[in-house]
């Protein structure tokens, strides 16, 4: 990894993280060597679909998903300080004190048996050396940051007698309630309505420029990555495809998958389709994963050199953030990304866009 | 698990909470169906794998063709019946002469060979023959009340959960009325009063004797414990699309109901059979054992304990010898079933966490790509 | 709330009507033979019968048997004639045996029950949860009737630890009932303790997989903190309904082979021994006041928890 930016920006520097599950059926290679890092007050989204191994490697950071079935290999650091090896007292310091993370379904991430209000004090206890009162205080401020009106009254309420969009606010109260410095989002708005997501993304967009911590946007969906990413990280069957800023992922894709994923946005600015394009195919099992590039078998562009593995290397010179993994020379990609003046993925047995 | 023929209630929930009305299909370490092999397949394996539930299979096996063989040990070993009186009677034993029951009326323990092999009880009737005649009685209660269970609840299962409305209405309330009464007490209220007079359902006439009564009351106390999650799944599946697809196509209910949603429910089925199988047995003993069961002189393992218990502590044997019996056989089957749950139920197993966390946004990507 | 709770209960006046019109037809109507002749016993004289006949009105028509049955039993008047003793008051002098029997195994198996069944759960898959699991399949493979024998050969006779059965009043002497009572509470709870172990076990492992146990570790508290107030806590709901229908189904007739292998004199071996004897009034009306109390206290149960579980308060 090239140190781009100096120590006192960089908040967490992953590399070549690999995390595997001892399974009945063998070993599933969830995450295999993805490397990425996060600055302070930057918004790293990573996208992809369904087992690409996106959560885990939020799941991995966190050490939410230790069990004697996984194991992990690489290094991730936050602020220099290795945590995939942190021993259980060290991760639980981490844990929702200096990282935090938002869970992808407000409706099953509270226990639906505790008071909102005893579920905050409880984290900024685990934390702080605070009295009960005072972390419902804190607790208080917290809720009204995020817009819950009447909080102090909402305190005492459980779960189930919040919407869901009022229940994920409480979410990211409790993310923030110890002012965590990187703040892991697991497709936080996946299970709201449209109109929510929006107030709860510009909420996750100010929070940041507020309190200058460090976002990773775990999510399936491009649209949501392009209210607030500054950076994407396109992940496929357990892989790190595509890496970089905003405008180069939209604008300039270069791995087959990103053109997939971006053709099947949904655009106000233009008229549905009957049937928005999906990618042919299934993703690749993680059990026996196809040699070389995983996205082959489902890649319409798939010529003799794709057996081989490709790695994530800065294709374009002129775009020195930018890498991917694929073998196509950058400009037979600029050419066959276009279908219908769009950009998108061609069929796989159709005729190539030539 | 088994029930407990002493408390109903509990191990009606518990046992259905953990057979659970809804065994998943085979899922692969991605959160989808493992390609290409088929639940049962799949499930098959994992029995296969699991050697403790097959030895344990294998052990309830023996003692079933041990007492489906008594008439030959009976005749060929031990040369007499299981009703035939031998307290006049002495016996050599390592070439000593022995009083089968002795003048203060102690039964003989057990000489270890052919005639009384485990002993003789206080009628001076050979404990090894009435002990596989006992067994035929109990496992014949047993499979016989398993499958009058299996059948009703199966059928009101379905009924209910598919037509819904008033037949639903009724035919749950009526599952709601039987589960209600703890099952020893609906049992021994059956048995006292069946016992005395036996009963007549139209044609059929049963005399109080018949073994057919205990198997018949135990089948009916225990439906509700099975049709109830029956009826929950069929609930769920009736609004699947393949059901709503058969029914675009004109299929007749009664088609839509055997050949759509009792494959689906089949797998819940045969994660109850041995459960219910072991419950069966060891009620059919608790009411032998209170004398609302099978009636003497008929033997079985509840009556032979029950015998046997009044003469505790002089001659333990007659406890021992078929309580060991019914235990083994009701454990063998116990743990079968156990194992048989957790091959169909992945669930049940030591679980894997990345399974399910991608299962999570796996339903959701679906859900966003297919609009 | 109140109308969840106003809504209970009258279903439970609708089961309590439906059980003893089942209870009367099992008992009256169903079976072959004189109604008459089974009440009376075996060694009832013709004139005993005739009386019998004409006091429980068995040539009315069904409907008014229905009537003068329950009266019968709800007046306490029903008397069993092998006896000559009044069935009642019998069932009052054996309650306090019944009620000390069920409410001491009722603790016992609850606190077993969940410590094994969280052991099981944490250490999943390992050997103490094998042991554990093939302990907890003995239990509920073993009848409580030969448990309890044997434990009484062993215990009672050959080390002569504990007494041989028989029951004390607690106001006669604490120490000696609470002496007679430690076996027979054991040997009810065994069952018991291997069904609650491997229900909780189950329940804990699906509530560990929960989302919100995952935010709970996400927010950094101790892992003993994550499994009592958000597991345990959570996987303990069902485990205490359910243990209100036992202990309800228990004290409502279920501890019946437990009393009679140890010779309690409680309400279950009453209705045992009547059944020994063929002696039906008794066990007419222990079989209806028991469904009766299973009944009222699983009614009672649910509306207790209407107002513990806050989900339920809401939506029922």
């Amino acid at each position: 990894m090239t140190p781009a930016m100096s120590d006192a920006e960089r908040l967490l520097d992953v590399d070549d993280l690999r995390v595997s599950f001892r399974t009945e059926e063998g070993v599933v290679h969830a995450v295999d060597g993805v490397s990425f890092h996060v600055d302070r007050g930057e918004v790293l989204a990573i996208v992809g679909e369904s087992g690409s191994g996106k959560t885990v490697t939020g799941m991995s950071l966190m050490g939410l998903n230790r069990s004697p079935n996984a194991t992990f290999r690489g290094r991730a650091t936050l602020k220099g300080r290795e945590l995939l090896s942190a021993s259980d007292a060290e991760l639980r310091r981490v844990r929702g004190g200096e990282i935090a993370m938002i869970f992808q379904d407000p409706m099953t991430a509270l226990n639906p048996v505790q008071r909102i209000g005893d579920q905050i004090v409880e984290q900024i206890r685990a934390h702080e050396p605070l009295s009960k009162a005072q972390a419902l205080d804190r607790s208080v401020e917290l809720m009204e940051r995020v817009g819950v009106p009447r909080a102090a009254e909402r305190l005492r309420s459980y779960p189930h007698e919040f919407s869901g969009g009022m229940r994920q606010r409480v979410m990211i109260a409790m993310a923030l309630s110890c002012s965590p410095e990187l703040l892991i989002a697991d497709e936080p708005t996946t299970a709201l309505d449209v109109t929510i997501q929006a107030q709860i993304l510009r909420e996750l967009d100010q929070l940041r420029r507020e309190t200058q911590a460090g976002v990773i946007l775990v999510t399936h969906d491009l649209g949501v990555v392009a209210e607030i990413a500054d950076r994407i990280a396109v992940m496929y069957g357990g892989r790190i495809v595509e890496q970089g800023t905003l405008d180069e992922l939209f604008y300039d894709p270069q791995h087959p998958y990103t053109w997939g994923l971006l053709g099947s946005i949904t655009r106000v600015d233009r008229d549905r389709p009957g049937r928005l394009p999906a990618i042919a195919g299934l993703p690749p099992s993680l059990l026996a994963p196809p040699s070389g590039c995983h996205f082959r078998p489902r890649c319409p562009h798939e010529f003799d050199k794709c057996v081989q593995r490709p790695e994530l290397e800065v294709r374009d010179p002129a775009q020195p953030d930018h890498c991917d993994r694929c073998w196509l020379a950058v400009e037979d990609k600029r050419r066959l990304r276009v279908v219908d003046g769009e950009i998108g993925l061609a069929a796989k047995q159709g005729k190539v866009v030539a | 698990m088994a029930i407990d023929p002493a408390t109903p209630d509990t191990t009606g929930t518990g046992a259905i909470r953990e057979a659970g009305g809804d065994v998943p299909a085979a899922v692969g370490p991605d959160g989808r169906p493992a390609a290409g092999i088929g639940p049962y397949r799949l499930g098959l394996r994992r029995l296969r794998r699991n050697k403790v539930a097959l030895a344990f299979g294998a052990l309830f096996l023996v003692i079933v063709v041990l007492c489906l063989a008594a008439p030959l040990y009976a005749d060929h070993v031990a040369h007499t019946g299981p009703n035939d009186n031998h307290v006049t009677e002495q016996v050599t034993v390592r070439g000593e002469q022995k009083d089968v029951v002795s003048p203060a009326g102690l039964p003989i323990g057990p000489t270890w060979q052919g005639r009384f092999l485990l002993g003789a009880d206080q009628n001076g009737r050979d404990l090894a023959v009435r002990l596989l005649y006992g067994g035929r009685n109990s496992l014949q209660v047993g499979f016989v009340a398993t499958l009058i269970t299996m059948v009703l609840a199966t059928i009101v299962g379905i009924c209910a959960g598919y037509f819904r409305g008033a037949v639903d209405g009724v035919l749950a309330r009526i599952l709601d009325l039987i589960w209600a009464y703890p099952v020893v007490l609906l049992g021994i209220a059956l048995g006292t009063s069946l016992a005395l007079g036996g009963i007549t359902i139209g044609p059929l006439e049963l005399s109080g004797n018949s073994l057919y009564v205990p198997a018949a009351i135990i089948g009916i106390v225990y439906i509700p414990y099975v049709a109830k999650p029956i009826r929950g799944q069929v609930l769920g599946l009736r609004e699947k699309e393949f059901v709503d697809a058969a029914r675009v196509q004109g299929a007749s209910s009664l088609h839509i109901m055997s050949r759509e949603i009792l494959p689906n429910v089949a797998s819940t089925l045969i994660v109850f059979l041995p459960l219910m199988v072991a419950n069966a047995i060891l009620l059919e003993a608790a009411l032998s054992y209170l004398g609302a069961g099978i009636q003497p002189p008929n033997p079985s393992w509840g009556t032979m304990i029950s015998d046997g218990i009044r003469l505790i502590p002089s001659a333990i044997h007659l406890t021992f010898v078929p309580g060991a019996m019914l235990v083994l056989a009701v454990l063998g089957i116990n743990v079968f079933g156990d194992g048989v749950r957790d091959a169909l139920d992945p669930r049940a197993r030591v679980r894997i966490s990345a399974a399910r966390e991608e299962k999570i946004s796996d339903e959701a990507m679906e859900a966003t790509v297919e609009h | 709330m109140a109308r969840f709770v106003v809504r209970r209960l009258l279903s439970m006046v609708l089961v309590l009507f439906a059980i003893s019109i089942l209870t009367f037809l099992i008992f009256q109507a169903i079976p072959n033979g004189d109604p008459a002749v089974r009440m009376a016993g075996r060694l009832a004289t013709p004139e005993q019968i005739a009386q019998i006949r004409q006091s429980w009105g068995f040539d009315d028509p069904i409907w008014q048997q229905y009537l003068t049955t329950m009266g019968k039993i709800f007046s306490g008047d029903v008397v069993s004639y092998t006896q000559q003793l009044n069935v009642l008051d019998q069932i009052k002098q054996a309650l306090p045996a019944t009620l000390s029997l069920s409410i001491g195994a009722g603790i016992i198996w609850l606190f077993f029950g969940v410590l094994f069944g969280l052991i099981s759960a944490i250490k999943a898959g390992r050997f103490t949860d094998r042991a554990l699991t093939v302990l907890a399949l003995v239990g509920v493979s073993t009848p409580v009737f030969l448990l309890g024998a044997v434990a009484l050969y062993f215990l009672a006779f050959k080390l002569t630890i504990f007494p041989n059965g028989g029951y004390v009043p607690l106001t006669d002497d604490p120490v000696d009932w609470l002496y007679h009572l430690i076996l027979p509470w054991c040997v009810l709870s065994v069952l018991f303790i291997g069904v609650y172990s491997r229900v909780l076990r189950s329940n804990v492992l699906d509530t560990m997989s929960e989302d919100y146990v995952r935010t709970a570790r996400a927010k950094g508290i101790s892992e003993r903190r994550v499994m009592v107030r958000h597991v345990l806590r959570n996987s303990m709901i069902p485990i205490i309904s359910l243990w209100s229908l036992d202990f309800a189904a228990v004290i409502g007739g279920g501890a019946i082979l437990t009393e009679s292998v140890f010779n309690l004199q409680g309400v279950g071996q009453y209705a045992a021994d009547s059944i020994q004897q063929l002696d039906v009034p008794p066990v007419l009306v222990v079989v209806m006041l028991g469904a009766f109390a299973v009944v009222i206290l699983s009614a009672l149960t649910d509306v207790i928890f209407a107002f513990l579980d806050p989900r339920i308060r809401l939506t029922g």
